[in-house]
């Protein structure tokens, strides 16, 4: 039994790390519709950065606020070079943009700073806590305790503020939005730097497990499940799509994997949420389409 | 108008391009492409594998004028470590130079796959040191391919000798629990057979986890592992798992020294992410780290010193990838001097230097020439045995760097052999190979 | 001037549909045929037609198969890879086990089974719309991917679990001539893009766009919608997975699961995607600019700056920043891919050397 609540723990937490890469995701298609497929590379870029900074002297907070700068910079560019000329083009032809920006992001870091892996010291030691004979990481409850403010920070942030509701109208519909008077391009460059921030902090946290490399884009891929079972636009559904996805990940793993064969990881999360969406189309907390003749 | 300027722009450059790519023929040269991966998940390695390779062929160039006055020259061409790229640099690459590439070096299981019956009919031989098809090791099946230095049915009885080894002698497995945690890849899937095989032989519990492709998570299957309680954990890992599992032993605890890694398990990009967890990991190596090696101080002598150095952070010199590929550069070049001491002193095709690799017989006093004792171990290849070696040293990592602590430990050849001649003559039925007679060929 | 329909009147129904109705498009596509089919493989070097048009055609041809997919029933997938991965282990254990089928029939099955799988996946698409459907369809992507890793039956219980495909004999005569090669896959890619074209401008194409453009309208008129979407499924599934006989087969040779990630199923959304979603042409000019272009960059990087002058590693990124750039400058451009570029180019033509 108490293995049981390991494995389950153990998962809850690795899930909220995934939900952390949802949100990026969840931020940018809240506000602009458009499924950002840079996220990843997003990541990688903030991580990098950071870790360079490090590298070459400069002290943890000091690489911190440049990191930051970098990613907002980056908003600043996307928005002004990227966007502003795919206004109200379909959403597949801005999904292949960003997907352009995948690609300018990885080889631009990777010119940059180099292809090394860096480690990642963020202070916080991943030895096990022992509680009731259950293990937990430090480590893990840092970063869910991280996950937990941002997603309290921005969940408040999006509902009480007058440009939170900005961006839930600019999400809406574009032109009915400009044409009310939303200044649709500080919007965008508004969440695109929030995202990038996310993005930052993401990096910091995965780069410090798996070290700084090129394989930090791919942390994305694990945020997709998490984004259809919580619903794209949710960012709620974020934190709670990422505990399922992380527990049941987990669990059928452990449980599962033997008994069909192991490796189950991979999948499992994918038939998981699409069992749900069968049930909820829209994710668990997505926006309901209603769609119109 | 305006349009007509455009696309008189276009012809321009592309004119200009294409009068700028007509090669240079360099006569008197032997070209060795180098299909590189400097980009994508596994550039760090790639970067530090080529890098070794092409400043050994800068060493010897300017210090030694080339192999008996042959210069090498070579091209890189981008891989990405994926398939089609390789097969597009291959078929780019293989033509080039006054007598076509000596050979290839792609260091991808996945493209050396693709070009196996590809370079049989190019006459090209194909070296895959340390990866690709372990049963090509049976030369009489495959004459143009390479798996030189050791593979991974060899290697994984190195690791469970060294355990042996470390427990007080082989007979002392009996009873012990050993977790093989793999890749959930084609390479990760290999040692499997062999690691069950020497289960039943030694007596040990052998239980295999796998863990899915790219293995950045594994916290489920080191739960399992410390579930079952086992006394050793071998990892075959590569890329981003490796970290990611030396992380997570640390965090359910699992003793660090314990844990042995293969050959593309131990490498500093791989622990150093891990910080002072990885204290105490031990890994195999086909060829030591560092830098006490006479050849690696020529290079930091006349190639660095020259500025000629291909790798940009200096400080990778040393490091156990760039050990590896320099490796790389000594074993092309000593097949390249066996094959012009029957063939002439002159730039030789494909065909003449695969007899080079055949006849490749390295001796520790040869090696002390190249100044490479310890560095690389004895290798003797022949028309059936395309391996020569089998061995590895073994290394722990103390924190900031990685110390031998074992001398060749070989493999056990009685029981990898027979597997790889029958894994290779179905492999030939099922494609109509016939059986090379490696008595009738003359050397 | 040259571009013109004056004078060309069609007196029949059959010749008022044909695919290609003014004379000179069909002139210029006998021309495009003639050179693809006699020039090409007269002139063209082994290194042109083995590393650039076989693996260009392969693609252009699972492209076409999403093109069904997303292109004209309004689907987003990214499975692709996934049936193409079903397409190849099928071929292979066809020939393995059936080895007295003749090839073509073993591709034609291959890509049958792989409609079947392609049908079972789509099912969830009654249901899921949009981005959701696509991550949907991810399962079906890790799934066969675990699948023909796990069971060992699908790669013959090899150790490595990665296949080696058989050497392609046709009628007797052997196909591994890269010259053979090319006329193979050319043939059967140009014969399965007509089957596409005719078939969008049938009942079942004109179904699928209206589904595309709005499911909820065409159920109310009465379009069955599951015989659509899985029409839709199944045949984009048949293509993708001839696709990936052929690209087994034909260029690789081998058969790793890994040859069939998810990398690739991003990789053909993006040639659909550039090249222009609903339209054949467009997924042949999407193909040729993600394989060829990347090619073209490493190759004019290398002429321009020689001498090894420049790390190695800082000109591969360097070409990447040029690739997504270019990416985003189509975009801009034009945001319906290059067919749509094709299109206005016809379209001044019409009316050269006249500006309007």
């Amino acid at each position: 039994m108490a293995f049981f609540i390991e494995v389950l723990v153990g998962g809850l937490l690795a899930g909220v790390m995934y939900s952390l890469v949802a949100l990026g995701f969840v931020l940018i298609f809240k506000a602009s519709g458009v499924f950002n497929f840079a996220q990843g590379a997003m990541v990688l870029t903030a991580a990098t950065t950071y870790a360079g900074l490090i590298d070459m002297g400069w002290s943890g907070w000091a690489a911190f606020l440049a990191a930051l700068a970098v990613m907002i910079g980056f908003a600043l560019l996307t928005e002004r070079l990227v966007l502003r000329p795919l206004v109200n083009q379909p959403q597949i032809s801005l999904f292949m943009a960003t997907i352009g920006l995948t690609f300018v992001l990885e080889g631009a870091s990777q010119a940059v700073w180099g292809s090394v892996v860096r480690g990642l010291d963020l202070g916080i030691p991943d030895t096990p806590l022992e509680v009731k004979g259950v293990l937990i990481s430090k480590f893990d409850l840092v970063a869910s305790g991280t996950a937990g403010a941002l997603v309290i920070l921005l969940a408040s942030f999006f509902q009480w503020t007058r440009t939170g509701r900005a961006l839930r109208a600019v999400a809406d519909d574009h032109q009915a939005a400009l044409s009310v008077g939303i200044p649709l391009e500080r919007i965008w460059a508004l969440v695109w730097a929030a995202a990038g921030a996310v993005a930052l902090v993401t990096g910091l946290l995965w780069g410090s497990r798996l070290g700084v490399q090129f394989a930090l884009t791919q942390i994305a891929l694990k945020a997709l499940p998490v984004l259809i079972l919580g619903g794209f636009t949710s960012i709620a559904g974020a934190i709670v799509g990422g505990l399922m996805v992380g527990a049941s990940e987990k669990v059928a793993e452990v449980y599962l994997g033997p008994i069909i064969g192991g490796g189950i990881e991979n999948w499992f999360p994918y038939a998981l949420a699409l069992l749900f969406l069968l049930v909820r189309p829209d994710g668990l907390f997505g926006e309901k389409r209603i769609e119109r003749v | 108008m305006r349009t007509k300027k455009r696309w008189w722009w276009v012809g321009a450059v592309s004119a200009l391009a294409l009068v700028l790519a007509a090669p240079a023929r360099a006569e008197g040269e032997q070209f060795i492409p180098v299909p590189s991966y400097r980009v994508g998940p596994y550039a760090a390695g790639g970067t530090s594998l080529y890098g070794g390779l092409i400043d050994y062929m800068n060493l010897i160039n300017m210090r030694d004028g080339g192999i008996n006055g042959v210069k090498l020259t070579w091209e890189e061409c981008e891989t990405e470590y994926k398939p089609d790229r390789g097969v597009e640099c291959y078929e780019r690459l293989k033509a080039k130079g006054p007598t076509g590439a000596a050979m290839f070096n792609f260091y991808s299981t996945g493209i050396a796959y693709a070009l196996i019956s590809k370079v049989a009919q190019d006459k090209i031989p194909l070296v895959t040191i340390a990866h690709g098809r372990t049963d090509a090791a049976d030369g009489r099946y495959f004459p143009y391919v390479f798996p030189l230095i050791t593979n991974y049915w060899s290697q994984n009885t190195d690791i469970v000798k060294y355990i042996g080894q470390r427990e007080g002698g082989v007979a002392k497995l009996k009873g012990k629990k050993i977790v093989h945690l793999h890749h959930g890849s084609a390479y990760g899937k290999e040692p499997n057979v062999i690691f069950q095989k020497q289960a039943e032989k030694y007596g040990y519990e052998a239980k295999i986890i796998e863990v899915p492709a790219p293995g950045s998570e594994q916290q489920a299957q080191w739960l399992e592992i410390r579930e079952f309680k086992p006394d050793w954990v071998i990892v075959t890992g590569w890329g981003v798992m490796n970290p990611a599992a030396l992380k997570s032993a640390a965090r359910v605890g699992f003793p660090m020294d314990h844990v042995v890694g293969n050959f593309w398990t131990g490498s500093e990009e791989d622990v150093e992410p891990v910080g002072a967890a990885a204290k105490g990991y031990i890994s195999a190596a086909i060829n030591p780290p560092g830098k006490d090696f006479k050849v690696i101080q020529e290079i930091e002598r006349v190639v660095y010193g020259a500025g000629k150095g291909n790798m940009v952070e200096k400080k990778r010199v040393g490091s156990i990838y760039y050990n590896r590929g320099v490796l790389t550069g000594i074993v092309a070049v000593e097949a390249i001097k066996v094959a012009q001491g029957k063939f002439g002193k002159k730039p030789l095709t494909g065909e003449q230097i695969r007899w080079g690799l055949e006849n490749l017989n390295l001796d520790p006093a040869r090696i002390a020439g190249i100044g490479a004792t310890g560095f690389i171990q004895p290798l003797k290849v022949s028309c059936a045995d395309h391996e020569g070696g089998g061995a590895v040293k073994f290394q722990q990592w103390d924190g900031t760097k990685w110390k031998v602590i074992s001398d060749w430990i070989q493999p056990d050849k009685e029981m990898v052999r027979p597997m790889i001649e029958e894994s290779a003559s179905k492999y030939a039925k099922e494609n109509n190979i016939t059986q090379r007679d490696c008595t009738k060929e003359s050397t | 001037m040259i571009y013109r329909e004056a004078g060309q009147f069609r007196t029949t129904y059959a010749a008022d549909q044909r695919i290609f109705p003014i004379l000179q498009d069909r002139v210029g596509m006998v021309l495009l045929l003639a050179v693809a089919f006699v020039v090409v493989p007269t002139f063209a070097s082994d290194y042109a037609l083995t590393a650039l048009l076989v693996p260009m055609l392969v693609l252009a041809l699972a492209a076409l198969g999403l093109n069904i997919l997303t292109g004209y029933a309004g689907q987003f997938s990214l499975g692709t890879a996934a049936f193409m991965s079903v397409g190849a282990f099928a071929a292979y254990n066809l020939q393995l086990r059936l080895p007295w089928i003749p090839l073509l029939v073993t591709f034609v099955l291959a890509g049958l089974i792989a409609a079947g799988v392609g049908m079972v996946f789509g099912l969830p698409s009654l249901r899921i719309k949009g981005f959701y459907l696509a991550v949907a369809t991810l399962a079906a992507q890790f799934f066969v991917d675990w699948l023909f890793t796990k069971v060992g039956w699908f790669s013959n219980y090899s150790s490595s679990g990665a296949i080696t495909a058989q050497p392609m004999v046709i009628a007797g005569i052997s196909m591994e001539t890269p010259v053979r090669r090319y006329l193979l896959v050319l043939s059967i890619v140009s014969l399965l893009a007509l089957v596409v074209k005719n078939l969008s401008r049938t009942r079942s194409g004109r179904s699928w766009m209206a589904v595309r453009d709005m499911d909820v309208a065409a159920e109310v008129i009465g379009i069955p919608i599951l015989r659509t979407k899985l029409l839709a499924f199944g045949l984009s599934s048949f293509y993708c997975g001839v696709a990936g006989a052929l690209w087994a087969f034909a260029y690789l040779g081998t058969v790793e699961p890994q040859a069939f990630d998810l990398q690739r199923s991003f990789q053909i959304l993006f040639m659909v995607i550039i090249g222009g979603l609903g339209t054949v042409m467009g997924a042949f000019l999407g193909a040729a600019f993600i394989t060829l272009f990347p090619l073209f960059l490493n190759w004019l990087f290398h002429a321009v700056v020689r001498g090894g002058e420049v790390r190695a590693g800082l000109l591969s990124q360097l070409e990447l920043v040029c690739f997504g750039a270019l990416i985003i400058v189509f975009l801009i451009v034009e945001p319906h891919g290059f067919a749509r570029l094709w299109q206005i180019t016809k379209e001044k033509l019409r009316l050269w050397p006249f500006p309007h």
